[in-house]
């Protein structure tokens, strides 16, 4: 057993939690929206690699999920308009299909749910990218794409539904039908990570009000009943965390467990959130629902980013499956 | 990063799965479970025969010096295939105190006869008007020449009616701050003067409420220096080898998978085809992963550490709630089968997930309260103030 980080890993984490500590500040978040993205920021991050870290080497990549994970980690914990799990979960896919990864420093968007028909709806990062991959039945396509409109949404992200006239298919059959239930399985844990970075984060923000706000005479942290709500949702995230680790880390070394692991990280991942975030929010009283406050802009991502991929109690049903088949076999 | 325990441990995981196929039969289960005294002396005895008492000791101290990862292994086996481990627990919890505090001739009277699984001790902490705030004990110790005389009683002492000695809290100063006025004995059950009687619980099991009315020990059962006693119980509690209930959902899982898989058709869809159902089954597979890993966790910080941290307070808090949880949502999916004890025919899953649900209140209860490891929680993993009210 080894939980700690490599010197390397390590390195990798606090160069990204520096990064966007300056430049994902809560005023960058809050000036992309409504639309949720950051060309400069997106910019700024192609420069140090991240979105093609997690390439394979010949593309200028190599690093591990578990690697591009503390990334995401990070990203999450500054809410970061950028879409880079998407990114990075689109460009493997390609790169294990021996597609062309297109390297001209666009968005590569992903949708993690199968188009059923003609348009892939609601997906993540199509607002604002140059190619999007989507899956329709045993096909894989990459749609080129530009300047579609994001409707409103609960989580404030470039989401966009992408007609699939324009698409190319790049791979069919069994083998890309494989491939892209892979990179899903990749979105989950990479989205877990993400969720694990915003819920630890949320949870610092009412933890730090809790200390400072007078009620009755005293901080409100000493109240049990505040106290104890806090540390349940600090349980959850931590949790969600070493879940999320776990995850990624099979995607890297034990495949056999990494879909069981990944749908029962991105489940967990997104009820800690939702969690963390609402605790957070509470413990502000009234002041936690002012847009003024910081504490909303978690709490609206935490339930909206795993949304993408449908109801997350779908993931627990599947979960179910999963450890039902293993059980009986 | 590495989430395995790794070919040391998983080898020494054979070893005890071949010792509990041999050993844990059914007639020790179904004895642990008439008795409700969660120790066996025949597996207890083949347990330590294996040196498996306090494996972790250096060699030249009694032990096997396995490492944390293959003490883990062990726990886990133990504990997936539900092997009576009370006294194994309560034994060597203070045994590795008198490792730390004991003197020389209670070290060589007592750590042989642990190793060999020759005695039981059980603790004496706990008292009807003391239990999460254990420092507030009233039971009396008193100076009288060489010798102590102790009065008082103590609930729940689990295992008293098996046990050769009790890990006894007494209040020796009562004119000092609570914490300042402890000390701790190790008595000899058959010390004249301790009165045991048995305490029924809702899970089944026995446990006991012991009196003690005179009971005069020398002064060498005094274990740590006088009005000592709490630094010698912060010893002993960092003993207490957390890991929580993961395993036992674990277990419960596979009882409710086993029972779903041979529920009869009736008039409705089979039960493993029910959305309810498979959501179920998938959010207590999710928990007990959760349990799992937050138990690897603070294997890990403690390894790393050398200190136990606030994450095995975590372990013990969500793992025991989800147990609660999923014992009450199990019983559920099995009614109503599942309203028949262990032994009636036709039980589901022979009664065990029923028996789960009866033990489950417990488990928030002893080892530190679920309120006691959220104050923990807060204070030291999210640094927040102590709380006050």
């Amino acid at each position: 057993m080894d939980l700690s980080l490599s010197d390397d890993q390590e390195q990798i984490r606090s160069t990204f939690a520096a990064f966007f500590a300056k430049e994902s500040s809560v005023e960058v978040v809050r000036a992309a929206e409504p639309l949720g993205f950051s060309a400069d920021l997106w910019r700024k991050l192609g420069d140090l690699g991240a979105t093609s870290m997690a390439l394979p080497e010949e593309l200028g990549g190599g690093a591990s999920l578990l690697e591009v994970g503390l990334v995401v980690t990070e990203a999450g914990r500054h809410l970061a308009p950028v879409p880079l799990v998407e990114a990075v979960v689109a460009g493997r896919l390609l790169a294990a299909l021996g597609a062309e990864v297109p390297d001209d420093g666009s968005v590569l968007a992903f949708a993690p749910r199968p188009a059923g028909g003609d348009v892939a709806t609601l997906v993540p990062g199509a607002a604002v990218a140059g190619h999007v991959v989507v899956r329709r039945g045993d096909d894989v396509l990459v749609v080129p794409s530009s300047g579609r409109r994001a409707p409103a949404n609960l989580g404030l992200a470039p989401l966009a539904d992408v007609p699939l006239a324009e698409g190319r298919v790049v791979a069919s059959g069994p083998e890309a039908v494989a491939a892209h239930e892979r990179a899903v399985d990749e979105w989950r844990a990479l989205t877990a990570a993400a969720l694990t970075g915003l819920g630890e984060r949320a949870l610092e923000i009412g933890v730090d009000y809790s200390k400072d706000r007078i009620a009755f005479g005293v901080p409100i942290a000493t109240f049990q009943a505040v106290a104890h709500a806090l540390a349940d949702a600090g349980t959850a995230v931590r949790g969600a965390g070493v879940l999320a680790t776990e995850a990624l880390w099979a995607g890297d070394d034990e495949p056999g467990r990494f879909p069981l692991l990944a749908a029962m990280a991105f489940a967990f991942g997104a009820r800690a959130a939702r969690q963390a975030s609402l605790t957070g929010l509470h413990v502000h009283g009234g002041y936690g629902f002012m847009l003024e406050y910081d504490i909303q802009l978690y709490f609206r991502r935490a339930k909206a980013w795993p949304l993408a991929l449908g109801d997350p109690r779908r993931e627990l049903r599947r979960v179910g499956k999963m450890v039902l088949g293993r059980e009986v076999a | 990063m590495d989430f395995r325990l790794g070919e040391r441990a998983e080898e020494f995981r054979e070893e005890v799965r071949a010792f509990l196929a041999e050993h844990l039969t059914t007639e020790v289960i179904e004895r642990v479970h008439e008795t409700g005294t969660v120790h066996d002396w025949d597996f207890y005895r083949a347990y330590a025969a294996k040196g498996w008492m306090a494996p972790e000791w250096p060699v030249e101290d009694g032990g096997q010096g396995r490492d944390p990862f293959e003490l883990t292994a062990l726990r886990e086996e133990l504990r997936l295939a539900g092997a009576p481990t009370d006294g194994v627990g309560t034994t060597l919890l203070v045994a590795n105190t008198l490792r730390v505090v004991g003197t020389p001739e209670q070290k060589a009277e007592i750590l042989p006869k642990v190793l060999r699984g020759d005695i039981v001790i059980c603790l004496g902490y706990t008292e009807p008007d003391s239990g999460s705030d254990a420092a507030a004990a009233r039971t009396r110790a008193v100076r009288d020449g060489d010798e102590w005389v102790i009065d008082g009683q103590k609930m729940f002492t689990t295992l008293a009616h098996e046990s050769d000695y009790v890990f006894l809290l007494t209040r020796t100063n009562t004119d000092v701050p609570k914490h300042k006025g402890l000390t701790m004995f190790l008595v000899p059950m058959d010390t004249p003067g301790i009165e045991i009687e048995p305490v029924h619980t809702l899970g089944g099991e026995r446990t006991n409420i012991t009196f003690y009315s005179g009971v005069r020990v020398p002064d060498s059962a005094r274990v740590g220096d006088v009005d000592k006693g709490w630094s010698v119980m912060r010893v002993a509690l960092a003993f207490e080898h957390g890991g929580g209930f993961g395993y036992e959902i674990d277990r419960l899982l596979r009882d409710t998978v086993a029972a779903l898989g041979s529920e009869p058709d009736g008039d409705g869809p089979r039960l493993v085809d029910d959305p309810a159902t498979l959501e179920r089954v998938g959010e207590m597979a999710v928990d007990a992963e959760v349990s799992r890993v937050l138990s690897y966790a603070a294997l890990w910080d403690g390894h790393t550490t050398g200190v136990p941290g606030p994450i095995g307070s975590m372990t013990k808090l969500y793992s025991s709630e989800a147990l609660q949880r999923w014992s009450a949502e199990v019983v559920d999916m099995l009614a109503p089968r599942a309203l028949l004890e262990h032994g009636e025919a036709g039980a589901a899953a022979d009664g065990w997930p029923t028996q789960v649900f009866r033990h489950a209140p417990v488990t928030t209860i002893y080892g530190g309260t679920s309120e006691v490891h959220r104050t923990i929680v807060g204070e030291r993993a999210l640094g927040l103030p102590r709380a006050g009210h």
